[in-house]
């Protein structure tokens, strides 16, 4: 019956999360711009689309991989706990399974696909959509894995993040000009319907299972972490192309 | 929807089908295999999650057709409109109500300052009280929205006036560490994660047309350098503003 019942809580929700949107849009389309909307089927169209696309995804998610995804993270986390000389194979587990869920979820989150499909087509394809994907995905991966690190250790966040701006600011000297904004802006991409929640629950059950953390104070931050590192990840896979475009060109 | 486009639009989702497969198909290996080899358990309920992962790629295939025929071309109308009509003042109140409209009611950022609010209390940083760990969830929220509504504005300042967007970065970052020095510790954490939480689904798509719109129809600027950042903004913002709320309750 749940299954039933869910799909118009999930569509009514998502609508509440996009209608206000397109009347925004709408009211500044019609009323301060004064003109009609461009091929409004179509526009309206695409918003049912996005509507139910949305819903479908979330209640899909909540059915397959969240149940599952969540008590695999609370599960690797309590046996963490347990201490002994398996305590660093535990933690190796969990390490492993920090990065490979921050690459995995990332890869699989709709708006960074959005924003590197805008991006492929703003550079006119010099920027591949895959590419600046999969160099996202493996800096949310190193970020979330460090940040697992710091939970466990107990190590101030502010001592990561601030080492992580300067690492930033050096490349940002240093890397090609064109790829800095979308560098920057694919920090706050990644962390939104696929990642947080996993992530979270990664990060809470570490934090009430490894002694001497409480989830208050070390809990949070993992998402800091998620969007520190793609920027390191992007700039830096910008420059590894630059260098290597450079090195093919003293060659010839 | 006219004979013509329907074959068009088949084909689009046809293809968006099997990308969508293609993209989740790592976390699907990555959770079979956990699952399988390390903590050796069958599936609880493989119907269910086998029909949940074909919602997922359905979901996501619509999502990404629906962007490129509604979203897209929408939020970029708007921006040539508004650049062709050239009133600042209408742009700029447009893009606040953008940024402070699609944050204030999301429900990860309404979700995570309830959390916030109830660790704050914990902590004695406010008094626990329903109604005061209430009160303070909803400024913390509508403190985050107010800075997500600024960031867009000066964004689009930026793009307009050609600013550099390392210095306006930098600069934003420095002004975080310095507020990580005096903002009471227990809203550090929150303050941080609130930078990455803000920029929901609907609205990351949005502003990037918005801005990679504007920056194609100001003469001299570039879709890719100026038209991008917008996001940035909106993530690093949050984090300063909460922490200088942070500073007031305090």
């Amino acid at each position: 019956m749940e299954l039933f019942l869910d799909p118009m809580k999930l569509l009514l929700a998502t609508a509440k999360d996009v209608l206000p949107v397109l009347g925004l849009l709408v009211l500044f389309q019609m009323v301060v711009l004064k003109k009609p909307l461009p091929r409004p089927g179509r526009i309206i169209f695409g918003f049912c689309l996005v509507l139910v696309g949305m819903a479908c995804f979330l209640g899909g998610l909540d059915l397959a991989l969240f149940p599952v995804g969540r008590t695999m993270a609370l599960q690797l986390a309590k046996g963490a706990q347990s201490g002994g000389r398996e305590i660093w194979a535990a933690y190796g587990w969990i390490y492993l399974f920090a990065f490979l869920v921050g690459f995995s979820t990332t890869i699989a989150e709709p708006s960074l696909i959005a924003v590197a499909n805008k991006a492929e087509e703003a550079s006119y394809k010099a920027v591949s959509s895959l590419g600046l994907r999969i160099a996202v995905a493996l800096g949310v991966a190193v970020g979330i894995t460090l940040g697992t690190f710091r939970i466990v250790t107990g190590t101030p966040l502010y001592i990561y993040i601030l080492a992580g701006y300067v690492v930033v600011a050096i490349q940002t000297y240093f890397a090609p000009r064109m790829i800095i904004p979308l560098a920057y802006d694919s920090g706050g991409v990644t962390t939104s319907t696929v990642t947080v929640p996993l992530v979270a629950a990664l990060g809470l059950g570490l934090a009430s299972n490894v002694p001497g953390r409480s989830p208050v104070l070390d809990g949070f931050g993992l998402i800091a972490f998620a969007s520190l590192f793609p920027i390191i990840s992007v700039l830096g896979y910008a420059q590894l192309v630059q260098w290597i475009v450079g090195r093919r060109n003293k060659k010839k | 929807m006219h004979t013509g486009p329907l074959p068009n639009l088949m084909k689009a989702l046809g293809a968006a089908l099997l990308s969508a497969c293609r993209d989740l198909a790592p976390i699907v290996i990555v959770i079979a295999l956990f699952q399988l080899l390390i903590l050796r358990q069958p599936f609880p309920d493989l119907v269910s999650v086998l029909g949940g992962l074909a919602l997922v790629i359905v979901g996501l295939a619509l999502f990404v057709v629906g962007l490129d025929i509604g979203l897209f071309p929408l939020g970029e109308a708007l921006a040539e409109e508004f650049a062709r009509k050239g009133s600042l003042v209408w742009l700029l109140v447009f893009a606040f109500a953008l940024g402070f409209g699609t944050t204030v009611a999301e429900p990860a950022l309404i979700a995570v300052t309830r959390e916030g609010a109830r660790a704050a209390a914990e902590a004695g940083l406010i008094e626990n009280l329903p109604a005061a760990v209430k009160r303070y969830a909803l400024h913390v929220r509508l403190t985050v929205a107010l800075s997500v509504g600024v960031a867009i504005v000066l964004g689009v300042l930026r793009i307009l006036r050609g600013w550099s967007l390392p210095m306006i970065v930098v600069g934003g970052y420095v002004l975080v560490m310095v507020m990580t020095f005096f903002a009471p510790k227990e809203i550090v954490g929150l303050a941080y994660d609130l930078g990455g939480v803000t920029t929901s689904t609907v609205t990351v798509p949005l502003v990037t047309a918005l801005g990679v719109g504007l920056a194609r129809t100001i003469r001299g600027r570039n879709p890719l350098t100026d038209g991008f950042g917008l996001i940035a903004l909106a993530s690093l913002t949050p984090m300063i503003f909460v922490m200088v709320l942070g500073l007031f309750v305090h």
